[in-house]
């Protein structure tokens, strides 16, 4: 096996660094989970010259290696433990030509642990716009580095970059400044009581200890050195900074030049419109609106197409294969659940277009800075934004956006209401109920069903909103409430990037939640073809001697209906059939709701699966909705219970992997289940009040 | 003394004095320190947070935050 380097690349937030991670990887590459904890790890691989193998770690965006969050502390405890098999041969900092002087802090700190070191100047296709010139061999020479100017953009300076990584052995790994000097008596003492230490790497476990407290100490043991108050060494933190940025400057003042007058002024001009305080909401607001409808418009037709080639293919299955129980599983559990979770791969690819749009703009941090003020009014924080708006995907990575929330009770309160935002899930339920009940027709260009879904999207953050509040006004615990949000500047989003988002988070979405989706639907439909006793086994002669008189298609339609009913699935359908009834639901959408506990879009698949087991046409999924009867001969789906169906859906914890993720991330049992207990309560009364009073 | 909360739209100042035990240690990082250049560009509606040019910069804070940081008004401005 050939030798492979191990990278990591470092950065802070907003230089580009997951443009650079594209770059030398491609679609060569995985996100996985650290070991116990819920950050992505993205790794990839990159050929270098001369047939060697790179393995490229993307690490979290961090400022410095002073841990303030989660996500950060991943960084120092990989720095800091030279026996994980992640360590790095060599690390890359990414930096951002306009922000050169801040993101050389944490390059500085990197430079300290003696690890070789890539400087990577990123978005260098912007020099001349902005008016800069680097002098790049007195900033070699000054920082003891390597640089590679790069536009990941215009794919400039990649290959270069690959020369240096190939080449690692030839970096020097000699500090670039010695911070030690802001305190020389206490740095000589923490040297001579661990004397085979780097003093470093000492100062970083030690001040860790104060800021975050968590990282491994399997190499040394310092808990005997703390001879400093908290303050103190905040102090000299402080003191260090200062000292490294004073070096920044100095080598920036020789080797980079700014001629002021060649910056444009476009970011300051679209800063005062976005951030209006009237335009800047009307933005905000427009923006969403056409979100919701390119979702609805733009997918109706791959939509179309799907279901019918579904219902198709399950058709042909039972066409071509020799009739039987496989035969019958195969087009009726896996085909029809498959075909449930693949169509929603339109819309959920949409979304995921816009939301990475967003983020790739810089848009999302002007939106955080128009909401903090309103959002701080129920308890939350302006990056409560972001979670709340990734929650149209999935609660799950939301919940784990909350984690640069620095105050603790902000984010405790984001974590409970995220799961109220209309994630992905429910599209598939909301879009098929919708187009049941909800007729069609336009009101001012826009359609009734996406105003419908509009709408629904909206109560959900109402209600969001409104359970921050009142838990604002429970919850009492001090903590202290931070703020600093960085203000990138506009980037049009570059393609790639997207692409790969959105085929990432899709690919994601369609196994993930198509593994759990398939299994169930197998389940279901095992408990629908079987059940106990005469009832279901001997349905065919119970029909035949009640109903004699009928012709032979209509006794097997009646034979599948009861068989169905005396299934397994339909004797735990009927047992929660009367706590539903007050809904408009009847033991099938209770089938529906148990399933939904493991997805909510295992709602449609349930539904597919059911209303297969015993229909004999190749209708689409919609059509069999649509056609299902009450008892007392009225439609199943009116504008009642559908109605009422959809506030169930937007309202209830139905989700078994949020109510995981709520678990670790508050490090409790008891905040899931006040979270399911009061969202399931919330919803069956909503739904109840809107069935009563519709019907 | 006056602080960054009493800056009015578009004005200039020198940081003078911010204690790391007062105010969160990433705005230090980000070049919020003694010394250094300070703009406010912006505000959101209700005066709160504060879009500031910091040492080249760009960073929003809470109005909180702000009246924490003290400043001297430059001779130029």
């Amino acid at each position: 096996m050939s030798k492979q380097i191990n990278v990591a690349l470092i950065g802070n937030p907003n230089t580009g660094k997951t443009s650079v991670f594209n770059a030398l990887t491609g679609l060569n590459q995985k996100v996985a989970n650290y070991p116990g904890i819920t950050v992505d790890k993205k790794e990839g691989l990159c050929k270098l010259p001369r047939g060697v193998k790179a393995h490229i770690l993307d690490l979290p965006g961090t400022y410095s290696l002073n841990a303030s969050s989660l996500d950060e502390n991943i960084v120092i405890e990989l720095l800091l433990n030279k026996n994980n098999k992640d360590y790095p041969d060599v690390a890359i900092i990414v930096s951002d030509v306009e922000n050169l002087k801040r993101n050389l802090l944490v390059f500085t700190q990197i430079k300290d642990l003696e690890i070789p070191t890539i400087l990577v100047i990123n978005m260098a296709d912007r020099m001349v716009s902005n008016g800069i010139s680097l002098d790049v061999d007195y900033l070699e020479k000054a920082l003891n580095t390597k640089i590679a100017l790069v536009s990941a953009r215009k794919n400039t300076g990649i290959d270069h970059l690959k020369t240096l990584i190939a080449n690692y052995r030839d970096l020097s790994t000699e500090p670039c400044l010695n911070a030690s000097e802001i305190d020389k008596s206490y740095f000589e003492r923490l040297q001579n009581a661990f004397p085979n230490q780097q003093l470093y790497k000492l100062w970083l476990v030690i001040t860790q200890d104060v800021n975050f407290g968590k990282i491994s100490r399997q190499e040394m043991d310092v808990a005997a050195f703390k001879t400093k108050s908290k303050s103190d060494l905040k102090r000299l933190q402080q003191k260090e900074t200062v000292k490294r940025y004073q070096f920044i400057n100095s080598v920036l003042k020789e080797g980079q030049t700014i001629d002021a007058s060649k910056a444009t002024g476009l970011r300051a001009r679209l800063d005062r419109i976005t951030m209006h305080k009237f335009w800047g909401y009307a933005i905000f607001f427009v923006i969403l609106l056409s979100i919701f409808q390119a979702i609805y418009d733009w997918s109706g037709m791959p939509m179309d197409y799907i279901d019918a080639s579904f219902a198709q293919l399950s058709e042909w299955t039972k066409a071509t294969l020799p009739p039987g129980v496989f035969t019958d599983l195969l087009a009726d559990g896996v085909i029809a659940g498959v075909g449930g979770v693949v169509i929603f791969i339109p819309q959920i690819a949409f979304l995921f277009l816009f939301i990475s749009i967003l983020e790739e703009s810089g848009y999302m941090s002007r939106v955080v800075f128009l909401m903090d003020r309103i959002m701080r009014r129920f308890g939350l924080n302006g990056k409560s934004v972001i979670p709340l708006i990734s929650g149209t995907a999935c609660a799950i990575p939301a919940i784990m956006a909350t984690r640069n929330i620095e105050s603790w009770k902000e984010r405790l309160i984001t974590i409970l209401v995220t799961p109220f935002i209309t994630c992905s899930a429910r599209l598939p339920v909301y879009l098929i109920i919708i187009s049941l009940v909800i007729p069609e027709g336009r009101f001012l260009g826009l359609s009734y069903q996406a105003l419908t879904l509009m709408f629904l999207y909206l109560i959900g953050f109402g209600m969001a909103i409104i359970s921050a509040a009142t838990l604002n006004r429970i919850l009492r615990f001090r903590s202290k409430s931070f703020f600093v949000v960085e203000m990138p500047s506009f980037k049009v989003p570059l393609v790639k990037n997207v692409f790969i988002t959105v085929f990432e988070k899709t690919k994601s979405f369609v196994f993930e939640a198509g593994k759990i989706i398939l299994a169930i639907s197998v389940i279901i439909w095992v408990l629908a073809s079987n059940g106990p006793g005469d009832a279901f086994n001997k349905a065919d002669t119970i029909i035949e001697t009640d109903h004699a008189n009928l012709s032979q298609l209509e006794i097997d339609q009646k034979v599948a209906a009861y068989k169905l009913e005396h299934s397994y699935i339909g004797i735990i359908g009927k047992t929660i059939e009367p706590i539903i009834r007050p809904l408009g639901y009847d033991w099938k959408i209770g089938i529906g709701l148990v399933t939904s506990f493991a997805a909510r879009e295992v709602f449609v698949g349930t539904l597919a699966t059911i209303y297969s087991v015993g229909a004999d046409s190749p209708e689409t999924l919609k059509q069999k909705m649509a056609s299902e009867k009450r008892e007392n001969g009225l439609p199943v789906f009116t504008l009642a219970s559908g109605i009422s169906l959809l506030l169930f859906y937007a309202f209830a914890m139905q989700c078994m992997s949020t109510l995981a993720v709520v678990k670790r991330e508050t490090n409790s049992w008891k905040w899931p289940i006040i979270q399911l207990i009061g969202m399931t309560l919330i919803a069956y009364f909503i739904s109840l009040i809107a069935f009563q009073i519709i019907q | 003394m006056p602080t960054i909360a009493d800056m009015q739209l578009g004005q200039k100042a020198t940081i003078t004095e911010c204690s790391s035990d007062a105010i969160p240690f990433k705005l230090l990082e980000m070049g919020c320190l003694p010394g250094n250049k300070v703009q406010l560009l912006q505000f959101a509606p209700f005066l709160d947070p504060l879009y500031l040019n910091i040492d080249d910069a760009f960073v929003a804070i809470r109005r909180e935050t702000a009246a924490l940081i003290c400043i001297e008004f430059g001779p130029d401005e």
